[in-house]
């Protein structure tokens, strides 16, 4: 199926009847079920799949397609509500919990025909960096069962055998991110609070964008930072983000925080010239514990901008240091109040303790919650205590204003978009990352993405060049407020240039029939 | 400075989450130290923000009833019910005092 990757090509396809919906769908589905040791999957929703897939089909047969997204098979992360299919967030807290709704942004998706194929694993409540702390187990990397990984490995002396070297997806939308790699779906939704969209996409080698914070309506994604949080978008190419996006964004009555403006989808134009363009390199960003091969990357890509004819000039964002630990109060603070609503009363998990409510709260809420849960929700009940509340959440809101100033005096200046690299290194298997703890883990890992969710700013992450080991390394756009058409635009030039190479995996090859297109043209690194 | 076995008692009955044990203590501590790095930064004169959309007016709609009637479908997900009520266990019963209840504070 030559047409698998893009939804615009296999849109054309689909018109013209070369493959049908029904055949798409079973196609993914099959592969899913191949690619299961990945474990991006928690609920495949099979037959209500092939439903839609069937009621598509009818519409391309006389004629009238919804859009370019009916009969397109896309995967939604576990944390948005899904009317009839079990949205469990990977926690025990809502195992078994079926929403009698959907979330807007899936409702929007499921009116443009798309066919909903199953929700991804996640990092529990979305808290985490690496898709590993959710109760359903760790998120596998497709890209660690690469042709280009494994030619790479050498041969290690772990007594567990082949199996120990596989890396992790990175998070917490790493389901969404692997589903979106492994060709299961041609898009998925994931959430962005401090990077859980773009740092997954990095590491899979796919699309992230984290769209202006008020953009996309937020209703019925389960909420973990009300001012931060937004539904991210995992595409295999920056014209399918885009398409996607038209299809989500705009004011939403029921999500306030939701801008009234009207927002109209746009096709990207194809750049040629980027003499006008200002490209901003923040130097803060050149964190400690950058690898030097990402380094190297980001450097490579900015000479690209600047042999092109663009202007590139270094940038300061003063508090980027600090917005990891502003975040992680605000976060928490915020993470305590939300998970208040989980009392085992109305839904979701409920205790056998029956003494009094507050006992049964606490013994539900014990036996829900995991530790990271557990640990964000009583250091944010810390930080809101009278006396600490000024000294801690207040002032972490004013650092806030700070970092959000830093963005604005610099895109005031001139500058129409930032580039910096989107994570410190490449994936890291699964062994070595377990031995920090989360806090610690996305801490480290969260450092290049978050400021731009305290500044509500739209970002992307593209998939730029594989590592030394075989693997992917993203780079990261930030734009200005609202202005993803810029930004989407200069990501996609970036993407023709750079040209990424397409993974190669086993399951994939054997499902495609032969027919396997490879890039042979010229790659970036 | 250690966080006293009052306040992580006092934190414990807010949240109505444990700490665990001695790593959920431990978690707490680091997390307050991380965030002291607050503190070096001038923050003299800058109100705090709470939304990024501040200069924007929220969104009302028109005080108008447009959905409801649904209470077989949320009756659905609650575990114990009765009729249309969702049963909840006694009320007005504080938590346990420290010395009587089963939390890993006890010992410390």
């Amino acid at each position: 199926l030559k047409a698998r990757r893009l939804c615009f090509q296999v849109s054309a396809a689909l018109k013209e009847g070369h493959v049908t919906p029904t055949e798409l769908c079973q196609r993914c589905l099959a592969l899913i079920k191949s690619t299961k040791f990945l474990n991006a999957y928690i609920t495949v929703a099979e037959e209500t799949a092939l439903k839609q897939a069937e009621e598509s089909e009818k519409r391309y047969r006389t004629g009238q397609p919804l859009g370019v997204l009916d009969g397109i098979p896309i995967a939604v992360k576990d944390n948005f509500s899904t009317a009839g299919i079990e949205t469990t967030c990977a926690s025990e807290m809502l195992k078994g919990y079926i929403p009698p709704y959907s979330a807007t942004v899936v409702q929007k998706l499921l009116d443009q025909g798309a066919v909903l194929l199953g929700k991804t694993n996640l990092d529990e409540f979305a808290m985490g960096s690496g898709s590993t702390d959710g109760v359903f187990g760790p998120v596998r990397n497709p890209w660690s069962y690469s042709r280009q990984y494994k030619e790479k490995l050498v041969p290690e002396s772990h007594p567990e055998g082949e199996d120990s070297n596989w890396v992790i997806t990175g998070g917490s939308s790493g389901g969404s991110a692997a589903a979106v790699s492994s060709f299961t779906c041609f898009a998925a939704l994931g959430s962005d609070t401090g990077g859980s969209t773009r740092n997954p996409a990095a590491h899979c080698g796919v699309v992230g964008l984290k769209p202006t914070y008020g953009l996309i309506s937020r209703h019925g994604l389960i909420p973990l930072v009300n001012s931060m949080d937004v539904p991210g978008i995992l595409t295999r190419c920056v014209d399918d983000a885009a398409v996607v996006l038209g299809s989500l964004a705009g004011h939403d009555p029921k999500d306030s925080t939701t801008i009234q403006d009207n927002f109209k989808p746009f096709e990207l134009p194809n750049l040629t010239d980027v003499s006008k363009l200002s490209i901003g390199i923040p130097k803060e960003y050149h964190a400690p514990g950058l690898s030097s091969e990402i380094l190297a990357l980001w450097s490579k890509a900015a000479d690209l901008f600047k042999n092109a004819g663009a202007n590139v000039i270094e940038v300061s964002l003063p508090h980027t240091h600090y917005s990891i630990v502003c975040y992680h109060v605000l976060c928490t603070a915020e993470v305590a109040s939300n998970m208040a609503r989980f009392d085992g009363l109305e839904y979701g998990h409920r205790s056998d303790m029956n003494k009094s409510t507050e006992s049964m709260y606490a013994a539900t809420r014990r036996e829900g919650f995991n530790d990271v849960v557990r640990g964000r929700i009583l250091s944010g009940n810390y930080f809101l205590l009278k006396q600490n509340y000024e000294n801690y959440f207040v002032k972490a809101q004013k650092v806030r204003r700070l970092i959000a100033n830093d963005f604005m005096k610099v895109f005031r200046s001139g500058v129409d978009i930032l580039l910096t690299p989107t994570t410190l290194s490449d994936a890291i298997p699964y062994i070595e990352f377990i031995k920090e703890d989360n806090r610690t883990r996305s801490a480290q890992d969260d450092i290049l993405t978050q400021a731009a969710n305290m500044a509500g700013l739209p970002a992307i992450s593209v998939p730029t060049a594989l590592s030394e080991r075989g693997l992917p390394v993203g780079l990261q756009f930030i734009g200005r407020s609202f202005q993803e058409k810029q930004l989407l635009t200069v990501a996609k030039w970036f993407e023709n240039q750079v040209k990424f190479p397409m993974i190669e995996l086993e399951e994939v090859k054997r499902h495609d029939h032969g027919v396997f297109q490879h890039h042979k043209s010229a790659s970036f690194s | 400075q250690k966080v006293t076995v009052d306040v992580l008692d006092h934190l414990e009955r807010l949240a109505l989450v444990d700490f665990r044990d001695s790593e959920g203590v431990e978690r707490l501590q680091k997390a307050i130290q991380f965030a002291d790095q607050l503190h070096e930064v001038n923050t003299d004169g800058v109100e705090p923000m709470d939304s990024v959309l501040e200069d924007r007016c929220l969104y009302l709609r028109e005080d108008d009833v447009t959905e409801g009637n649904c209470t077989k479908e949320l009756l659905k997900n609650a575990r114990e019910k009765v009729e249309e009520y969702f049963v909840a266990p006694p009320g007005n019963i504080p938590l346990p005092k420290l010395e009587e209840r089963e939390t890993y504070l006890q010992s410390s």
